[in-house]
């Protein structure tokens, strides 16, 4: 019997050897690949548990995770939902996330890699997990004076501190409530996305970066004005012929002035003239004798075509010069035709001319701090491009000024200071044209440059989109 | 330490042969080493509730623990019995037993405050009545059988009370189909989710009668079995009339498997028997046998019946979305293995995972529970307490003096070696998952009780063991 004995005992231990085996190796071995498994809920629950960082706005929390009785333990909470909506996007437990809550997701959970010795620390020593704050460069002044200012429009704000690419506003309506889709109870979320999906005014398009692109109108003259002079091959006093109406090369359609009539009553027109009072034909005459490679060069220069993440990604605005044929050039040389621009994009032509030439990359972070209070990544300046010389930057303020002073953007005028800036009013087949304008203030050390888009416009960027850029450059320059 | 007899029962042998001494062992250092273990078995255990409510609820809640201490006091009281009823019996046994409950106690405690169960309605709370129950019950055995031989003469009884029981969950009006499977007796109404107020799975106490027929039968029958046959390929083969027993436990195994829809219960059965078949005779011709008909049976019955078609295909391709996302597919079993794997080297600590993301967390998956929690560390300690544990009965199995004793011994360890095996591997993908409890520590009355009784029979066999007096020649 006891042969029989050492032989169960044999099999009994081959069992356990079994059973020790099989547990490392899902234990130990294996257990990488198990916890980054899609279906481990474990992984996503943990990350949910982790007091998220908060995201602040000079100092004070914009959104921000608030202890609660639930499983995930903490909510996220927007304290302005829809005035920063466009700014941090929103946060859901599993739906994705938007903004730069979504963008900056791995430093605001505490799972960037720069933070890893950190948490591993906060394990050791028994605290929560904790994600890092991100303090933003919205300047919360000018984001309400811009927010307000837009009023019941649908269209964005984006303002930019030209010397240092920090965004100080950005404002896209409409705007929605992020704290609908962060909420725990996943049913109630789906519900309040597909309503948001479906409301016609498109809430959770961030109209200042993404979604769809914009004609700029008029705005685009300053690329071309720029482009112009920066060549070389134009100056500020250049003429270009003057008639009423133009007839487009190897086209039967002809182009007028947006006014009616020719531009200045004279049979030439200058080049500062025609940007002044914002004269179609001789800019479509100049785009034509400037070439599309020389006008798609400089757009690129100004930040077409460039990825840029701010730190949420910009849709790239579009100068499609390869199958681009004459008469598309005329009509995109005054900023109609196929080209396509956003806000943000129109707010950095306005801020490299501000800044003698130099385009500095837009970003919203002002600093990302870990809960130990060490900064992990402070503000960097980072110079974008050179676009245009700091000469033909000087050259292109006085015309912008003139603009405000004497010409088509008359209602951007404020007391005592100089105002650059250009209106535009695109047309869009039928539909409500997209009210523009750009500028900075003051002309001669700019603290703020500007861009705003009204989308439903009703009459001309003058009148409508002026005077909210008014609104915005004052709450910069009253401080 | 020999002592030259003054024990009543051994002075007519010295006195027949002068020049045999005999030497004893001394008995009290065995229940003091009992009483050390289990008082460290105890520490763990209140440890482990105190953490679990540190974990879970941040605070301490005194009347838990003192349910807690309550139910340690009683493994003292019999730890006390066994001073007067068994004195030289195994000193691991209880305090292991003692320890894996109180363990299983904590987790299931743990589970119920992750669901949010309080009062009667919690599993913890009626874990720790049925280990009040179950460790009586023991006592009860302990006392009331003072000779295990006794049970040899009630085989016949023990068979037919061990089918009996076997088949009770297929009377209807008294059994019940919990999750699939017909192997419950319950009083009171089913609720929605399935469960029954009062419900019992008699199966489990059905493998102790068995256990008892096996080796009071095997005794006995045992030359019939071994010595007659004929040769083939180089081993005996029983002969065909002497089959009777092997098919009847296959066609109840299999009527457990195809009736009841319980896999795990049926390859238990089956596994008991041909181990203590084998014990008995030294035929391999027997496991072979038994073997292929036992998985020629389970086979057949992946093919017809869905659910055992299931259990394959969830062991095999677990990870495939089809199978994980199906009803009755591998969901349960990938959640199990992603709380291990959560868990790791060292586990989240006690009341920090989330084991209740896994269906039957408390009972049927608690060793995934522990896994999570207690980490890699933890499953090694429970594996190597149940391996100390069956070791400690095949000791009786190797020690014993009369054979039915040491089969017995082995069966009733054996029974706890396949069961943990059956069930760790299982969740461990080592075999198909199939539904049966970890001994000792998964929620579930009838489980405790029969664990706890075989604990109580260990016991009483291992001090029949050691009051055998070994006999040194001395020249």
């Amino acid at each position: 019997m006891n042969k029989e004995l050492k032989r169960v005992s044999a099999v009994v231990l081959l069992m356990f050897v079994a059973l020790f085996g099989s547990s490392t190796v899902i234990s130990a071995l294996e257990a990488d690949s198990l916890r980054v498994d899609p279906r481990n809920t474990r992984t996503i629950l943990a990350s949910y548990s982790t007091e998220r960082g908060p995201i602040l706005v000079d100092g004070v929390a914009v959104a921000e995770s608030v202890p609660i009785d639930d499983e995930f333990r903490f909510l996220r909470t927007y304290s302005q939902p829809e005035l920063y909506s466009a700014v941090t996007g929103y946060f859901t437990l599993n739906q994705g996330d938007s903004g730069v809550e979504g963008a900056l997701n791995d430093a605001l959970s505490g799972t960037a890699n720069d933070q890893f010795f950190a948490q591993l620390n906060a394990v050791i020593t028994g605290q929560d997990p904790k994600g890092a704050s991100v303090e933003l460069t919205i300047d919360p002044v000018v984001q309400q004076a811009a927010w307000d200012a837009l009023g019941d429009n649908t269209g964005s704000v984006v303002a930019i501190d030209p010397s240092t690419g920090a965004i100080l506003a950005m404002v896209s309506k409409e705007a929605y409530d992020p704290n609908l889709l962060a909420q725990h109870d996943s049913q109630a979320v789906i519900d309040s996305y597909n309503a948001l999906i479906e409301d016609p005014n498109r809430p959770l398009l961030n109209r200042a970066i993404g979604g769809d692109l914009y004609a700029p109108g008029s705005v685009f003259k300053l690329v071309v004005a720029a482009a112009a002079i920066d060549s070389g091959q134009y100056t500020a006093d250049s003429q270009f012929p003057n008639p009423p109406t133009l007839q487009l090369p190897q086209s039967s359609d002809s182009i007028s002035n947006a006014e009616g009539g020719n531009c200045t009553g004279a049979d030439t027109v200058s080049l500062a003239d025609a940007l002044r009072l914002s004269c179609n034909i001789p800019f479509a005459q100049l785009g034509g004798a400037l070439g599309k490679e020389t006008i798609a060069e400089y757009t690129e220069r100004f930040g077409f075509e460039t990825p840029l993440e701010i730190p949420q990604t910009v849709t790239e605005s579009v100068f499609p010069e390869t199958d681009m044929d004459e008469p598309t050039l005329y009509i995109s040389s005054f900023g109609q035709g196929s080209v396509r621009t956003t806000p943000l994009q129109v707010a950095m032509v306005s801020a490299a001319i501000a800044n003698q030439g130099t385009l500095m990359t837009p970003t919203l972070v002002e600093s990302i701090t870990a809960p130990n209070l060490e900064v992990i990544e402070p503000f960097q300046e980072d110079v974008l491009s050179e676009p245009i010389s700091e000469e033909t930057a000087g050259t292109m303020t006085e015309l912008m000024v003139a603009n405000v002073n004497n010409g088509a953007a008359s209602n951007a005028r404020i007391n005592g200071v100089d105002v650059a800036g250009k209106t535009g009013t695109a047309q869009n087949d039928g539909r409500d044209n997209t009210l523009w304008f750009t500028g900075f203030a003051p002309a001669q050390n700019p603290e703020i440059a500007v861009a705003v888009v009204v989308e439903n416009g009703q009459g001309f960027g003058n009148s409508v989109a002026a005077p909210i850029a008014r609104t915005v450059m004052e709450a910069v320059l009253n401080k | 330490m020999s002592a030259a007899t003054s024990r009543p029962g051994t002075a007519d042998r010295s006195t027949v042969t002068e020049t045999i001494k005999l030497r004893l062992r001394a008995p009290a250092r065995l229940r003091n080493l009992e009483l050390l273990l289990l008082i460290f078995a105890g520490a763990i255990g209140t440890g482990a509730l105190v953490l679990v409510q540190l974990g879970a609820l941040g605070a301490v809640d005194s009347t838990v623990i003192s349910f807690g201490a309550g139910v340690l006091g009683l493994s003292l009281v019999m730890h006390i019995a066994l001073r007067f009823v068994a004195v030289e019996a195994d000193p691991f046994i209880l305090p292991i037993a003692t320890l894996l409950n109180g363990l299983g106690i904590a987790m299931i405690y743990r589970i119920d405050i992750a669901q949010g169960q309080l009062g009667w309605e919690a599993s913890g709370l009626r874990q720790m009545a049925w280990t009040a129950i179950a460790m009586a019950a023991a006592l009860a055995v302990l006392i009331a059988i003072r000779n295990h031989r006794v049970l040899q003469r009630y085989r016949y009884i023990a068979m037919f009370v061990g089918i009996g029981l076997l088949l009770l969950p297929l009377i209807p009006g008294v059994g019940r189909e919990i999750n699939g499977a017909q192997v419950w007796i319950g009083i009171g109404p089913q609720r929605e989710d399935g469960s029954v107020p009062l419900s019992f799975q008699p199966g489990e106490l059905a493998k102790i009668a068995l256990a008892v027929f096996f080796a009071g039968y095997l005794v006995t029958a045992r030359d019939s079995l071994s010595l007659v046959g004929r040769k083939f390929l180089g081993m005996r083969f029983p002969r065909v009339r002497d089959l009777g027993p092997i098919l009847i436990i296959w066609l109840a195994s299999m009527g457990v498997l195809v009736f009841q829809r319980d896999l795990g219960t049926s390859l238990l059965y089956f596994g008991l028997f041909l181990v203590m078949i084998y014990v008995a005779t030294g035929r391999l011709s027997w496991v072979l046998l038994g073997l292929s008909m036992f998985v020629g049976g389970a086979i057949l019955a992946s093919q017809i019946l869905g659910y055992v078609g299931n259990r394959f295909n969830g062991w095999l391709d677990a990870f495939n979305d089809d199978i994980y996302n199906q009803a009755g597919g591998s969901y349960q079993l990938v959640q199990g293995i992603f709380g291990m794997a959560g868990g790791g080297l060292i586990g989240t600590g006690l009341g920090q995972g989330r084991p209740d993301i896994v269906p039957f967390a408390d009972s049927d998956f608690i060793i995934a529970s522990l896994g999570e929690e207690l980490g890699l560390t933890g499953l090694f300690a429970i594996l190597a307490l149940f391996l100390l544990f069956v070791s400690r009965g095949f000791r009786i199995g190797f020690a014993g003096q009369d054979d039915f004793g040491r089969l017995l011994g082995v069966g009733l360890s054996f029974v706890i070696a396949l069961q943990v095996f059956i069930v760790i591997g299982g969740i461990t993908r080592v075999i198909p998952l199939t539904g049966l409890t970890t001994p000792f520590m998964a929620a579930g009355g009838s489980s405790l009780l029969a664990n706890w009784i075989i604990a109580a029979l260990l016991l009483r066999l291992s001090d029949t063991v050691r009051n055998q007096p070994r006999l040194v020649v001395e020249s």
